[in-house]
């Protein structure tokens, strides 16, 4: 009744071309950004900031970036742990070299920095596919923990090894650092995501996005009407590194505020974010965003429930962590193989023909 | 989504809220690690158990231990600090070198002491800068020291031109010592030969065949979880002299030795608390704790040697807490009381023989200029075949005159990285 493009008429090409066609969508949208900009900042606390907003907004800028990677362009990669890394160190290195330069500048090079270690990387992908290309960024990702543990230019050869993140400040604001307020960290990281989802959403919408999807359904077709292949897969990787680069460095500089390659950018962070590429759907922004949801807060749900509310112990309630994410993930790939952004997907088909399906 | 945030909330706001004094307790009983970080954190349970159901607490304000599993990760280290600083917690001890650089300025900006016993950042011991961080009554430099003071006394005190090894965690935790062994291998003409072991140290045969070809005289080891049992197997499959190969407190437990059998036979490691459970204490954790089905965990782990260390921790912890409470005045302090406390402790043979703890640990005092105690430590040996431990030196001295100036030169950097201005 309400979710339906009748009776919505456009009147200029830029209004038929909008991401949201439907009024409904259009509205709910704007309704999202209100609450999570004007609302929220206003309620949250130290541990719903770090525990649940903060981890979820990168990790869906993470997921961005590998969906773009994975999703659109069909090459895969177990490499995002390394490539956050890249982020990280390189945001690291940027704000000790250059005290005086604005942290979301930082953060922007940072992304740049990746995005062109990533293309390195993606290099391979013009000859090998499928498994053999996971394969050559699994090596990535050893090979870049490996680097940042073992030259220690990258940690200013501090004796720990690790890299910790210096207080720095937006309009004032301090935004990394200790003192950090938990709203300011929030609405960092909340700037990045709208930018981030944004940029990814009109690039897949558009000519490079058409691209990068022919090229994940059909190489050989997508070549021969006129899809120059190494260009949409390098590009791919490229914007996916931006992404995935911007996520490390604000995942070290906001979030941890303080790292080491190996435990905080270790193997189990790709799968992480590989799951919830393929929990929340592969090829859909709005998916990345699910998954990253779905996996940063599960865990910390299961987490207050079963040690916080029956009271069980530790160990015990982090091992069925692992069985019930683990049994979840099979079960979603059995029953929706197309993750979370297929049942909204769904929901969304039903909601146009309601309250009359027939 | 919506839904799930309000089930949270709801479960959160559910858990009640009364006058008690808060102990977080980040343990690991999962992972690589759990080995180890089990009977540790049973120890550290069992003796605020045993305070609650025979004292009734601390000076009358009973005693709660919030448990949170971190699988010896510095980031999930991080998630449980901030998830259970909201509960007043007292004193955070993460277990982990890693953990502790990483919340000493979070914990600095909260004021919640951290006590980083035996581990965590070295130069935390000089308090004018670390106004949060304790680390008595040892620290990891003094470890060093003592490892090769332990080796000067074998050899009559001449070990120039001698190879020594130190196989590594590599981690914050296992590159901790490099620095002063460095220094130290000036003083006294000795070569170092730094092999690292990745995380989770299952796999170390290219490290130990590196050891065999360069046939080290020495090899002293940072190691912890499965790493320390792998290395000692390895060890004995290349047929090292086990009396040359030290490790330090942290891989020194019944769990890393056990494993190779007889071939662990005259392993070093150091320590600095006593070991074994012949103490009267034992007699009231049996009583009160055990045999009222109220042990932490499996309750398999009382008397192991990381039992005894946890139940160390705590017991420091539950002394500063008395300490912290008749320099208030408040039975039920705040966290910056037990800051204020722990900066007073002071432990004595007298006090600890009340407790029932004779000649357990170093007697120490601290200050706000040294928050790390006297940084005494002592050797001791395994004989597998009696399977226990023994103490083989007394509790001996570390180089103050190599590790002063460290402590004093890394904590000045980190002064001025972090804009503290030094003070007492």
């Amino acid at each position: 009744m309400f979710y339906r493009e009748a009776g919505d008429f456009s009147t200029t090409y830029s209004q038929d071309s909008q991401t949201f066609p439907i009024k409904f969508d259009r509205y709910r949208y704007y309704v999202v950004l209100a609450v999570a900009f004007l609302v929220v900042p206003f309620f949250i606390n130290d541990y719903w900031a770090n525990a649940v907003f903060v981890p979820f907004l990168i990790y869906a800028i993470a997921a961005i970036g590998l969906n773009i990677l994975t999703g659109y362009c069909g090459q895969v990669s177990l490499g995002t742990g390394g490539f956050m890394a890249v982020g990280a160190y390189a945001c690291y290195k940027l704000m000790t070299g250059f005290p005086d330069v604005s942290i979301v500048i930082h953060v922007l090079l940072s992304g740049g920095i990746t995005a062109a270690v990533v293309t390195l990387f993606g290099l391979p992908s013009l000859r090998i596919k499928g498994f053999y290309l996971a394969v050559a960024t699994l090596a990535a990702q050893f090979f870049l923990v490996w680097l940042f543990n073992k030259v220690s230019w990258f940690y200013n050869y501090s004796a720990s090894g690790q890299i910790s993140a210096p207080e720095r400040s937006v309009f004032g604001v301090i935004v990394t650092g200790p003192n950090t307020e938990a709203w300011a960290k929030y609405l960092i990281c909340l700037v990045f995501v709208t930018f981030c989802a944004i940029v990814a959403r009109n690039l897949t919408r558009g000519s490079v996005g058409r691209k990068w999807m022919a090229i994940r359904d059909m190489d050989i077709a997508a070549e021969i009407i006129g899809v120059n292949p190494m260009a949409a897969k390098l590009t791919a990787f490229m914007v996916s590194g931006f992404f995935v680069g911007i996520a490390g460095a604000l995942f070290f500089a906001v979030y941890l505020g303080a790292a080491e390659a190996n435990d905080s950018f270790g193997i189990d962070k790709s799968f992480l974010v590989l799951f919830m590429v393929i929990i929340g759907g592969l090829g859909s922004i709005f998916g990345s965003f699910a998954g990253a949801a779905f996996m940063v807060l599960l865990p910390v749900l299961l987490k207050n429930v079963l040690v916080g509310g029956l009271g069980w112990p530790t160990d015990l309630a982090a091992h069925l962590q692992f069985i019930i994410s683990g049994s979840l993930i099979i079960i979603f790939l059995i029953m929706e193989p197309h993750g979370l952004a297929q049942l909204w997907r769904l929901a969304k088909e039903k909601l146009r023909l309601w309250p009359f399906p027939h | 989504m919506k839904l799930l945030s309000m089930t949270v909330a709801a479960v959160m706001a559910a858990s009640p809220v009364m006058a008690d004094l808060v102990f977080p307790s980040l343990s690991y009983r999962t992972g690589p690690y759990a080995a180890n970080g089990i009977p540790f954190a049973d120890g550290y349970e069992d003796y605020f158990t045993l305070l609650n159901e025979r004292d009734g607490g601390i000076g009358g304000v009973p005693v709660r231990v919030i448990e949170c599993e971190t699988g010896y990760n510095a980031e999930k280290g991080i998630e449980c600090y901030e998830a259970t600083k909201g509960e007043g917690a007292l004193v955070y001890q993460p277990l982990s070198t890693a953990t502790t650089y990483q919340m000493i300025p979070k914990a600095t900006a909260d004021g919640i002491p951290v006590h980083s016993m035996g581990y965590g950042r070295t130069s935390a011991k000089n308090g004018a800068v670390f106004s949060n961080i304790f680390n008595y009554p040892a620290n990891y430099w003094d470890g060093a020291s003592h490892a090769i003071n332990h080796i000067l006394d074998v050899n009559g005190g001449d070990i120039s031109g001698k190879k020594i090894a130190l196989v590594y965690h590599n981690s914050a935790y296992g590159k901790e010592p490099i620095r002063t062994l460095e220094e130290l291998s000036k003083k006294h003409g000795y070569e170092l030969m730094p092999v690292a072991v990745d995380h989770p140290g299952q796999e170390q045969k290219s490290q130990w065949l590196q050891i065999r070809q360069q046939r080290p005289d020495y090899v002293l080891m940072w190691g912890w979880g499965v790493m320390n049992q792998v290395a000692i197997q390895e060890a004995a499959n290349i047929r090292y002299n086990m009396e040359n190969f030290i490790g330090i407190w942290w891989s020194g437990s019944e769990n890393d030795v056990l494993p190779a059998g007889a071939g662990a036979d005259g392993y070093k490691a150091l320590t600095f608390h006593n070991i074994g459970r012949d103490y009267p204490l034992y007699d009231d954790l049996q009583k009160y704790v055990v045999d009222a089905g109220k042990a932490a965990g499996a309750g398999d782990q009382v008397g192991t040697v990381l039992y005894n260390r946890g139940m160390y921790a705590a017991m420091l912890a539950a002394e500063a807490a008395k300490t912290a409470q008749e320099l208030s005045g408040n039975a039920d302090i705040t966290p910056a009381e037990m800051r204020a406390g722990m900066e007073a402790l002071e432990m004595t043979e007298a006090k600890m023989a009340a407790l029932g703890l004779p000649n357990f640990g170093p007697e120490f005092k601290v200050s706000c200029e040294n928050h790390g105690g006297n940084g005494l430590g002592a050797v001791k040996q395994w004989d597998a075949s009696a399977g226990e431990w023994s103490l083989i030196t007394g509790y001996e001295a570390s180089d103050q005159d190599v590790i002063g100036p460290l402590v004093e030169e890394d904590s000045a950097a980190f002064a001025a990285e972090s804009g503290i201005t030094p003070s007492c």
